[in-house]
This record gives structure tokens, C-alpha cells and sequence, in this order.
């Protein structure tokens, strides 16, 4: 591992306290990223300063409304507005709400369905031929050209 | 206050090779702001991870971009190493930082040719993509693709370079360089160029800090961080610093370009000089069970890998942040208040890829 991860477990209430700190504390925004969970959608709020990186994590129901933190850091309006597109997570208050514009994808809300885990695929195994089948059919072969030998 | 209106640019457009749309909202001949649109050809590679084995997913990685394939690999694969905990040999991390180094030479190269031709500048375009086409010539050379390499893979790489190719590719890229640098001198001294560059599109320290900017984009503004200051890959053993710029114009962020250019020569030369000996994979058994950021530099900056897996074959998560997406907020920032024939130039220095944003 080649660089220490800080990560913090929030909630939508707790997040924007944490948010102001990363603003005062001068950290940069680097992404937000959601992923599609059993429970809804969990969130990644990523912050760096010299180097430093810092992970705020909250898990949201898919009906449940967030507060943008655009306000704070203005890049997240892009952030958001992907969320929005690509997931249907529910933010308010975005500085530059597209309002499910700025991608243009032929299916709305895209990632927005849970698919549970996959099970591993089955490794497929070699055909097995059964010895005494083989030896039958062999015999067979052998009776057949005994006979025509006859 | 002179009238209002919005003209369109893009997503077709001479200047752009990839397809973004932007309103200019236009007063006059200024641009008071600009509205991008993107997701014109999205392609949803994140969500294939749902239907691809996890080490066949490293392919469909390198086919998020055509300029920075192999690191697109690269960082994949890191983040499953670092979730697995595997060690990658010194070896391969050194042939790793080789063929990252020819991508940002390449990058750069395509870039400068772009932005040459953005000009009217047609014999410098045609010298830099002819250099560049060496470039491509090598990575023909040590992988047997020009575009995707197929090198990188979990736990290594699939390909050696032996030491008479090293060799031979130190003093190819010493040509070159020389060669590079005349070309470079015109670029950098001609009247026309820093008549279109200098002192346009501005962006201060502070709001490149505040923006979220990334790459050449970031250190045009003074701000000296480069990811691989993270000591990943053979940086460490190299010796790296940051190439910085302070005036935040178009010019400086050329000239950071120009400068890694020079500077990912020079690595590439002292890690064909101090690359060891050994093997250059390691092998590995099971499935990655845990998740990890991943964050690499890329030409045009900070590239971030997010993998979540589950012990199964398949992820539950691979998240892409793409270092032309974390610099769309800066873009509209220096687009603001500069003049209609400034946009196409502006567009190019933050060095866009679209192929990359709409991963």
C-alpha cells in the first residue's frame, strides 16, 4: 500500500460539519463518487492536502435527500449533477443544477439499480470418460473387426 | 451592457478531436460564461465491471483512452495489487514507469501538435507528430501495439525490454530530445504565439486551489503537487520534482508541458540506467476482497481508481475521476471574460480528453 487512506464513516446530518472542516482546514476536493449498496447509495466525499488524503463516507436511502456541498466547494456541482444523471441520488441545492442535463444518455438514472453480487463463474471442467464405458466401446471396436476378419 | 446571446460550440468543432458542447453566453465579443454539456458518447465502462472478470477488466480499462491506455491499466492494477496485497517487482515497476514516461512524452507531443495547428502553426504541428510517431515506434517495438499495449496486468507485466533495446531506445530518445528542443525554442520565443497566450485565460493560485484543478493546469499556477510525489511505481528511486509554473496564463501552462516533456526523457534515461534484474510479475491467488484509491498522474493530471471488491471474480465497483473532468470547473473559470477567437486556444491548454471523461 503506498499511501495512507483516512477514512471517515459520517451521516447526511454530521456531513456538511465535516465539510466546513475540510474547507477551513484548506483541503482540496478531488471527487465525489457514489456506489450503488443494499441499504442505498453510499457516498465517497475525497479531500487531499499536500498529499494528505481524506475520505468522508455516508450511505444514503434511495429515497432520501442530501444537501449539495457546492455552496462550500464549488467544483462538486459537476460531481453532483453525475450523481444526479448516472445514480438519481436526490441533491438539493446544487449552484448549477442541470437537473438531469448534463449527461445526455439514451437511459435515465443508468446505475441506478442495485445488482447483488455475482457468484464466481464455474471454472469448466475437462469431459471425464468413464474407464469401463471406454473399454466397452473399445471391445466393441475390436469384436466388430475380428469379425469381418472372419 | 451590450445585448446577450449564446452561441454554441461543439460538440463538432475543428478544434475538437471529441465531442463537448459548451454554451457561450456572449456579450458582445466576450464571453460572460460558458455551460458545458458532456455524455454525447458515454460509454458506461464502469458499469461493465458487473459483467467482467476482474483481471479481464484490466482490457476494458486501457480502452477508456487512446492517448494514456497503458496508465488507465496501470492505475486498475494497482488498485487490485493494493487491495490484494501483492508485490510487484522492482522490475516491472521500473518497466512500468518507462512505458508511463513514453505516454506523457506521447501526450504531450500530440497536445503541443494540436495546439500548433490550433494557430496555423502547420510545420511545427507536422515536426511534433513526426516525433511522436517515434514514440509510437517504441511502444511498437517493446509491446506490439501502438495504441493498446496489453503490458500491464495484475501483479506485473507481460512484456521484458532487454538491455540492448534499452540501450537502443536511450539514444533514440537523446535525438530526440535535441531535436525537440529546437522546436520547442521556436514555440516558446515566437512574437505570434505569446501574443495568443501570454496574459490570457488567467487562473490564479487561489482559485486553481478552489476549483480543484489538476496537472499542468494546477502547477501553471504555482502549486507544486504531482501525484507522483506518492513515491509510486520507481519515482522514488529516480529522484522527481514537480515542474512549476507561477503566471497561471495559457503560456505557462504550455511551457509546463513542454518542460515534463524534457523531464520525462531525463526518467526514462536514469530508469533504463538503474533498471535491476529479477522477474516482472508476481503471481497471486483468490479474489480482491476490500476497496482502495488508487491515485496516479496521468499527462493531464490526477487520474483516481476507485475498486471495491467482494472476494468474488466480479467488482462491485470501479470508479474512474478522470483528470479532464476535475478540470472542467477551471476551464469555465478562464473562459469567463476572454474573447470568442480566445475559446478554441483556452479549450486546448487545459489539454481536454473527452474519450476519457465519458468513460
Amino acid at each position: 500500500m503506498y499511501e495512507n487512506q483516512k477514512m471517515v464513516d459520517t451521516t447526511p446530518e454530521e456531513l456538511i460539519h465535516g465539510i466546513y472542516l475540510m474547507k477551513r482546514e484548506d483541503y482540496r476536493l478531488v471527487q465525489i463518487s457514489c456506489t450503488r449498496v443494499l441499504e442505498g447509495f453510499e457516498l465517497n466525499y475525497t479531500f487531499d492536502k499536500d498529499l494528505a488524503f481524506i475520505n468522508y463516507r455516508l450511505i444514503l436511502g434511495v429515497e432520501e435527500e442530501i444537501v449539495s456541498i457546492s455552496r462550500i466547494f464549488s467544483p462538486a456541482f459537476l460531481y453532483e449533477n453525475e450523481l444526479k444523471d448516472l445514480f438519481g441520488v436526490k441533491i438539493s441545492d446544487i449552484t448549477i443544477d442541470y437537473d438531469g442535463g448534463l449527461y445526455r444518455v439514451a437511459k435515465k438514472t443508468p446505475f441506478k439499480d442495485f445488482v447483488p453480487p455475482q457468484p464466481a463463474i464455474p471454472v469448466p471442467k475437462p469431459p471425464v470418460v468413464k474407464v469401463a464405458e471406454a473399454t466397452t466401446v473399445d471391445r466393441k471396436v475390436v469384436e466388430s473387426k475380428a469379425n469381418e476378419e472372419v | 451592457m451590450g445585448k446577450r446571446q449564446i452561441i454554441p460550440f461543439g460538440p463538432q468543432h475543428p478544434v475538437l478531436p471529441e465531442p463537448i458542447h459548451l454554451d457561450l453566453v456572449m456579450e458582445d465579443e466576450k464571453v460572460v460564461e460558458a455551460i458545458p454539456s458532456i455524455g454525447f458518447i458515454h460509454r458506461g465502462l464502469e458499469k461493465l465491471v458487473e459483467k467482467k472478470d476482474f483481471t479481464e477488466y484490466v482490457y476494458v480499462a486501457e480502452r477508456i483512452c487512446g492517448i494514456c491506455s497503458f496508465m488507465h491499466g496501470m492505475g486498475y492494477c494497482m488498485a487490485i495489487e493494493n487491495i490484494m496485497d501483492i508485490s510487484v517487482p522492482r522490475r516491472a515497476e521500473y518497466l512500468r514507469t518507462i512505458w508511463a514516461e513514453l505516454s506523457r512524452i506521447h501526450s504531450h507531443l500530440l497536445w503541443l501538435g494540436l495546439t500548433a495547428d490550433a494557430f496555423g502553426f502547420e510545420s511545427l504541428f507536422m515536426h511534433t507528430w513526426r516525433l511522436r510517431e517515434k514514440i509510437l515506434d517504441i511502444f511498437e517495438r517493446t509491446t506490439g501495439g501502438r495504441v493498446i499495449f496489453s503490458v500491464c496486468k495484475i501483479g506485473g507485466v507481460r512484456k521484458d525490454i532487454d538491455d540492448d533495446t534499452l540501450a537502443d531506445i536511450t539514444d533514440l530518445l537523446s535525438a530526440m530530445q535535441d531535436e525537440l528542443r529546437r522546436f520547442c525554442e521556436v514555440f516558446i520565443e515566437d512574437q505570434s504565439v505569446r501574443h495568443r497566450m501570454v496574459k490570457v485565460g488567467i487562473l490564479t493560485l487561489a482559485d486553481a486551489k478552489e476549483l480543484g484543478a489538476v496537472g499542468p493546469m494546477l502547477r501553471a499556477s504555482g502549486v507544486s503537487q504531482d501525484m507522483r510525489q506518492l513515491d509510486y511505481c520507481a519515482y522514488k528511486e529516480l529522484g522527481f520534482t514537480p515542474i512549476v509554473e507561477t503566471a497561471g496564463d495559457s503560456y505557462a501552462r504550455s511551457l509546463v508541458r513542454i518542460r515534463e516533456i524534457e523531464q520525462s526523457f531525463d526518467l526514462i534515461k536514469r530508469a533504463a540506467e538503474k533498471i535491476p534484474g529479477g522477474a516482472i510479475e508476481e503471481k497471486y491467488k483468490g479474489a480482491p476482497n476490500g476497496e482502495y484509491f488508487v491515485r496516479i498522474e496521468q499527462p493531464r493530471g490526477e487520474v483516481i481508481y476507485y475498486v471495491r471488491g467482494n472476494g468474488s471474480k466480479f467488482l462491485d465497483r470501479v470508479r474512474v475521476r478522470t483528470p479532464t473532468f476535475a478540470n472542467i470547473p477551471s476551464l469555465l473559470k478562464i473562459l469567463q471574460g476572454c474573447e470568442l477567437a480566445d475559446v478554441p486556444i483556452l479549450i486546448l491548454t487545459i489539454d481536454p480528453c473527452i474519450s476519457c471523461t465519458e468513460r
